[in-house]
Formats: structure tokens, sequence, C-alpha cells
């Protein structure tokens, strides 16, 4: 299972991707995309809205269920990733990459100390 | 592997869609040993057959010996206890194939109803294991494991065959759509029968392939679509229904229904625009009306687009209707459909 070294990951398999400043790049695991499968709808904030971390931030829905998704830390919705609209199944082939989901602009940068580093996560889906 | 009526069940292997797929296009193979294997058996002609059509609604009576039809148990108010397949196998004794949630229901219920001689019911459940065929190639997949010689029963009939590794009851129904049969061996060689399928070219598949490839006929689930609460005719089923009977468990409730006509009806929604899949519980609208429950749901992988199931209200259950369903708070455009989705 591909868990690259340059993210940060949660208990809920979302990955945060430090981008210029404050923004973050948030996206769900390749082992998220393989234990859900055949993702067919993806739900995702509207932007400008302001979410806590933990809180119900997207809906994932695979062929079988609907899986929430959490906002890894606190901010406020600043892009999504639109084009998962007509094709849900980007974030199955390209979990990392093309298939990342919402960037958040951080109301409390500090939060991303309780992240997990790469090699905690790799531990806890092995 | 999820828990499914006391059973460790796939719900899938490769995935859900190419396993619908694989058995649309070519073959599948479904492990079905938690289903239900009943037998009802009686000395004299007639009698065993004369006792099920009190409890079942389809009409027993009229299967040739091989023959199997599709039939309803119904409790006294002419609500759904299980819906089954009763086969005809010999003269005097029939082979039920009943539902695995309903195994232990159907047969305390049946036990109950039985006469006070001549009619035995053996509840053989765990002596099977059983693999359902389906799909196009289900035929060559049956010569390859059977032989050239072997004869695989008509639509919706049965036989025993005896082969080198044990009798194996075969019976040509299913629960896709599809061509194909449903084989019972003694659990013990169920694991080779399943690899013998698979060797013959049928692909492997789960749970949520069955679910989407019932779903886009619909064919109702039990516990699901299907309820001590909704009727045969409620649901549709009227084919399985003889109302020309005298007399069998819940019939009064049904002759009333017919008379009177029906409240709601089991429909087919198809989702109109771009919508979550749709799911079992969710409120179906029309206007701000709630006119029914979703019972079933989910994504044809053929058509790809949401497609379910409801019991909806009359005045909104005729093709063509237009509804919403309610998905988290927000509200998605769907249409009644005519009876299959393919």
């Amino acid at each position: 299972m591909n868990v690259p070294d340059n993210l940060k990951y949660t208990e809920s398999h979302e990955w945060v991707r430090l981008e210029d400043g404050d923004i973050v790049t948030v996206g769900i695991t390749d082992y998220a995309q393989n234990e859900m499968t055949e993702l067919v709808y993806i739900e995702l904030p509207e932007v400008g809205r302001q979410f806590s971390a933990k809180d119900e931030i997207a809906v994932v829905e695979s062929v079988k269920s609907a899986s929430d998704i959490y906002a890894p830390v606190s901010g406020e919705v600043v892009a999504v990733n639109d084009a998962l609209a007509d094709d849900a199944a980007t974030v199955n082939n390209s979990p990392f990459d093309k298939g990342w989901l919402f960037k958040l602009k951080l109301s409390n940068p500090s939060e991303l100390q309780h992240l997990m580093g790469p090699g905690d996560y790799t531990g806890k889906i092995s | 592997m999820v828990p499914f009526a006391g059973w460790e069940m796939p719900v899938q292997y490769e995935g859900i869609i190419p396993e619908n797929r694989a058995v649309r296009e070519k073959l599948g193979v479904f492990d079905i040993s938690h289903m239900g294997q009943v037998f009802v058996s009686s000395d004299t002609v007639g009698v065993a057959a004369s006792w099920l059509d009190s409890i079942l609604t389809n009409n027993v009576a009229r299967l040739d010996v091989g023959q199997g039809q599709y039939t309803l148990l119904l409790n006294e108010t002419g609500g759904v206890i299980d819906d089954l397949i009763v086969y005809r196998q010999t003269e005097n004794d029939y082979f039920l194939v009943v539902n695995a949630s309903m195994v232990d229901k159907d047969v305390d219920w049946m036990q109950a109803k039985l006469p006070e001689s001549d009619v035995t019911l053996g509840n053989r459940s765990s002596e099977f294991a059983g693999l359902a065929v389906q799909g196009p190639a289900a035929v060559t997949a049956f010569q390859t494991m059977f032989g050239e010689s072997a004869r695989l029963p008509e639509r919706f009939c049965m036989a025993t065959l005896t082969t080198p590794d044990g009798d194996v009851i075969i019976c040509r129904t299913g629960y896709t759509g599809e061509d194909g049969f449903e084989l019972f061996c003694a659990a013990a060689s169920g694991p080779d029968w399943w690899q013998r399928c698979t060797v013959a070219g049928a692909t492997p598949a789960g749970l949520g392939a069955r679910d989407s490839l019932r779903l886009e006929k619909c064919y109702p689930l039990n516990g699901n679509d299907l309820s001590p609460d909704r009727t045969p005719l409620e649901a549709g089923l009227a084919f399985a229904v003889d109302l020309h009977k005298p007399d069998f468990v819940g019939r009064e409730t049904l002759i009333r229904q017919k008379t009177k006509g029906l409240h709601r009806r089991l429909v087919a929604i198809k989702q109109t625009g771009k919508s979550p899949p749709p799911r079992p519980g969710y409120l179906v609208l029309s206007g701000d009306e709630e006119v029914g429950i979703l019972s079933s749901g989910g994504v044809s992988p053929n058509l790809g687009c949401g497609i379910s199931m409801a019991y909806i209200a009359s005045g909104h259950n005729k093709p063509g209707t237009p509804l919403e369903i309610e998905i988290r708070g927000k509200r998605f455009s769907a249409e009644v459909v005519k009876k299959p989705f393919i």
C-alpha cells in the first residue's frame, strides 16, 4: 500500500499535504480507497465554509456504502476538486494526486502536529 | 467479509462492478451455502402437495416431477414471511430452497401448521453447500463440468445428478436475471465444486454483485423489499399467487386487497439527475408529501445511475411520476419507471 513520505495522515485515513503558506490539500489514502473500492459519488464541501478538526466535511460513496470524510484540521475551504463530480473513480486511480478532495486555509496551524507521520500511519494499516 | 444471517459472506472478490459485468456478459459463481434446504414428503400421493398448497401462495399441485416454482410463505394477515422456490423432486417429495435468514422462522412456522400425520418436514440446511452459477455461458460451463451427455434441466426445473464426486442437485434458477443454475452438494464437497465452477470459467462473485444484479431486475430481497407488513400483491408478485386455490394462509387479505385496491405498491425508481446513490431508508417525496421509504437501492453498474425500489402510495406510483429522494438533507430528482430496470 502506497504511503508517500511527504504527507501527514489521520486515524480516519485522510492525508494532508502542506502547500505554500497556510493552505493544506486533503484527500483519502490509498488504503482507504482500496477498502472502499469503486467510488461512484463524492460530495464535497462548499468553498468558503468553515470547519473544525474532526467535523464531517465530505462524503465518499462506493457501490456498496457511504463513508464520511472528516476535516483533518480546522480551517476554511478554499478549493474543491470539481473534476471528481464527473469521475469519482479518479480517487481510486490516483488517491494522492488527481484524486485530491479539497483545500483548507488553516485556522490553527498547530493542529498539524497532531497528525501522524508516514511511519506511524504505515504501522496503523499494516 | 461481512456477517450475513449468521454466516461470514464475501461482499466482493475483484469488485462489485466487474463481478456484475462478468455475470451479465459471461459467467459468475456465488457461494449460496447460506440458503436453506427443507424437504417435505408424504407416503400418500397428493398429501404433501395439498398441505404445501395450504401454506404457500403458488400452485404446488400443478408441478410435475422435476418442476419448480417461485412462491411465498405468508402470515395470517397476508404479510410475507419468506419467498422461496419449491420443487417437486419425486412423486411425493418436495424440495424447498429458502432464505438463509429465515430458515428457522420458516421451519417453525411450517412445523406449527403440520398435520398430525402423513407429512414429514426435514430441515437439512446444514448438510448442503450451494453454488449459483449465473451468466450467458452457464450451459457451456455445465457441459464442461458434467460432460456433453449430461442434461441441464429446463428453466425452473431440477434434477439430481450422480457424479464420481457425489450426488448434486441442479436447479435451473437464480437471482440475477441471467441464465444459470444452482448446484447443491454435500457441505464437505463445496470447496471442490467451487473450484470446478471457476475452472469451467466462472468468475467468483460476492453478495455485493448479487445485490446489484437482482436489483437491476427488480427481484425483491426479503427483509428489505418483502416484510411481514407487506403482501405479495403490494410487492408486485401476483404471478406467484394463485387466488383460485380454495384456501391458503393469508388468502383473505389478498382477496380483500384485490377487491378494494392497493394503497401502495413496490415500484422501481430511477435517479434522473446527478445524485448520490439512493440507499435503503431514504425518504421519497412528491412535492412536500412523504410518499414512501426506499427499501433497496444502489448504483446500477449497467445503467451507471442510481436505482431503487420503494413502496409508494397510490397516486404516485405510475411509471413516469416524478419524485424526489432525500439524501443527507438535500433532494434529488427521480422518477418511477417500469420494472425491471434492465
